[in-house]
């Protein structure tokens, strides 16, 4: 089996979120980098385990600049083969999701695992795009997967309900919840994670369909307004007349 | 100029979602609003009453992503559409972006308000900023967030005329759909009301309290991620930074300690409820309305008063 995981870079989930250049950036400084969780517990995780299960390699790629290095090799530690990065500053996710088409197309990956989204763009965009830049079969939000021989069998998070479905042959997926447990990486694989390879591959000149013009930050939150515990009736008067919202 | 919104029904009618993003669309002001549905119609679907002037009817069920965006191209260029909507929901997440690409199109998800023309509000860092994306491409794509923006109605019917298409072959078959609320609520993230709790509920044979309060409201429940973590909730209950990102217009937290990661699923919520027994919990700074006060006292003493409304 040959496998593909997506793995991007993410500021720590208690980062201070600042921005620079006229709040056209996000402020890296001082940010600790962690892999994408989804990235990392779900879709990750489950690849190594159908690789150790069945056999074959699972190779991880990032579309990013050198301060990713970091978290490849978390990813290596924790298990997977080798590693390629696109070196190149994304600005949207259709060009993340071509320039991993372009380097995944002619390579026959049985399966291209996605996490459902990343923590910093909350776009839920990119595994899609890579299906249709591929004209590959996509499942979203699969909670799990099973593979016998070329059909995969999988559930998925739909709307209001869980999805099984089967597809035959090479597919992208996108990973949730559900999909396997978190792996903390043990010394061994972190010292093998060393010397396993990491490929840098030159971008290849795809252009953005989209800029960022500006970043905001939300306004601060008022007051709390605290009410007695044994006065339940006063915060249903408040939330009806003064909140409006029941 | 003309923009194509994407809907799905449920008996025949527009989903909630669905009337949402009609609306939204309606509301941008580029041009007469079309909407394509695939799938079981009634009617006009109740579409005419948010705006849509005209639907585009495709009979045939069909669950494939990559066909759904075939279709979805058809539709666009039959109506030469300069917006494309979807709602943000799990089905339009696997489809819109799929559609942005085979048109070479930008693409914006998760867009909260309408747009400035071609500038779309977004939320990112789960939450925790916004930002301003530019559309570069003449046509765009984008996803609404679910409850950002609300169903407005404008009189009105539209007409309904069959739309077919060649959207290629199913590859991704569907074996079965189990629904996760039997109980007749709303999902997650269409819910207007949501009642949260966490470890401070000490087990899972104490959630009835919660679930009491949850139907006195005629809310959906929800839970931290050590609730999901520990099987003591079902997965999908899970919000928060790597769980579901909600925002609903009431959001009451129980027993829960408001943990950045937590708050990011949550923190757009229109109003927020803590009811915590530590007045030092972090989720008080995130809260509107708080209750000093042990969940298993102060729960069932709200329960009562929200029934006697
Ligand atoms: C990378 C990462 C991602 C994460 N993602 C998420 C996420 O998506 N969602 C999420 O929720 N968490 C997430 N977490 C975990 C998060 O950091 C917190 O650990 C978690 O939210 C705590 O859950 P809790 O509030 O239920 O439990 P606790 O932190 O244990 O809080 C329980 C609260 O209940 C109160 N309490 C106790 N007894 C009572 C009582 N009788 N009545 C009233 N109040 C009572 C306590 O005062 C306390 O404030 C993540 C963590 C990491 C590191
Ligand atoms: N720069 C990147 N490099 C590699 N994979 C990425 C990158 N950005 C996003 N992905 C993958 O696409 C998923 C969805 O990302 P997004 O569309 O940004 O929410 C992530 O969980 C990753 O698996």
């Amino acid at each position: 089996m040959k496998l593909l995981v997506c793995i991007s870079k993410a500021p720590d989930t208690t980062s201070r979120i600042a921005f620079t250049d006229g709040d056209k950036r996000f402020d890296e400084s001082g940010v600790q980098f962690i892999v994408n969780p989804y990235d990392e517990w779900y879709a990750l995780v489950r690849a190594i385990e159908l690789v150790e299960a069945q056999g074959g390699s699972v190779t991880t790629i990032t579309v990013g600049d050198a301060t990713c290095d970091p978290i490849i090799r978390k990813a290596l530690a924790i298990g997977a083969s080798d590693a390629v990065r696109i070196d190149a500053n994304p600005t949207d996710s259709s060009q993340v999701a071509r320039l991993i088409s372009n380097y995944a197309n002619d390579k026959s990956y049985d399966i291209i695992f996605a996490g459902k989204e990343t923590i910093n763009h909350n776009s839920s965009a990119v595994p899609a795009m890579i299906a249709e830049c591929m004209d590959l079969p996509y499942v979203a939000l699969a909670t799990s997967i099973d593979v016998d021989g070329d059909l995969s069998t999988l559930n998925c998070e739909s709307t209001g309900g869980t999805n099984n479905v089967s597809v035959k042959g090479s597919f992208v997926l996108s990973a949730t919840k559900g999909m396997a447990e978190q792996r903390i990486p043990n010394m061994r694989g972190i010292m093998s994670a060393r010397t396993k390879p990491l490929t840098v591959v030159e971008a290849s000149g795809v252009t953005a369909t989209t800029e960022v013009s500006k970043f905001t930050l939300p306004p601060a939150k008022g007051d709390c307004v605290m009410v007695d515990a044994d006065n339940a009736a006063e915060l249903v008067r408040l939330l009806r007349e003064e909140a409006k919202i029941i | 100029m003309s923009v194509l919104v994407y809907i799905q029904t449920q008996e025949g009618k527009a989903t909630k979602a669905g009337l949402e993003v009609a609306s939204f669309a309606k509301n941008m002001n580029v041009g007469d609003v079309t909407a394509l549905v695939p799938g079981t119609l009634s009617g006009d679907g109740g579409l005419g009453s948010v705006g849509v002037s005209k639907v585009l009817h495709f009979s045939e069920g069909v669950t494939d992503n990559s066909q759904l965006s075939k279709l979805t191209q058809a539709a666009a260029q039959s109506v030469d559409a300069s917006t494309i909507v979807f709602s943000g929901n799990n089905d339009g997440n696997s489809i819109a972006p799929r559609v942005a690409i085979a048109m070479n199109v930008g693409y914006v998800s998760g867009v909260t308000c309408l747009p400035e023309g071609k500038t779309f509000t977004r939320n990112v860092f789960s939450g925790k900023a916004t930002a301003a994306v530019n559309v570069m491409s003449d046509v765009c794509v984008i996803s609404i967030t679910p409850n950002s923006y609300g169903i407005k109605s404008d009189a009105g019917e539209a007409s309904v005329e069959t739309f077919s298409a060649d959207i290629g072959a199913q590859r991704v078959v569907l074996n079965g759909f189990t629904p996760t609320s039997n109980d007749g609520s709303v999902p997650l993230p269409e819910a207007e009301r949501v009642v949260s709790a966490g470890r401070g509920l000490k087990g899972p044979e104490n959630w009835g309290i919660v679930e009491d309060l949850a139907r006195a409201l005629g809310a959906t429940t929800a839970c931290s991620r050590p609730v999901g973590d520990m099987g003591w909730r079902p997965h999908h209950e899970h919000v928060g930074q790597t769980g579901l990102t909600i925002r609903p217009d009431l959001y009451i937290a129980c027993g829960i300690s408001g943990a950045i990661q937590h708050l990011a699923g949550v923190n757009q919520s229109k109003v927020i409820v803590v009811i915590n027994t530590d007045p030092e919990a972090p989720f008080f700074k995130a809260a509107d309305y708080g209750i000093v006060g042990d969940v298993f006292e102060v729960l069932p003493k709200l329960t009562e008063a929200i029934k006697e409304l």
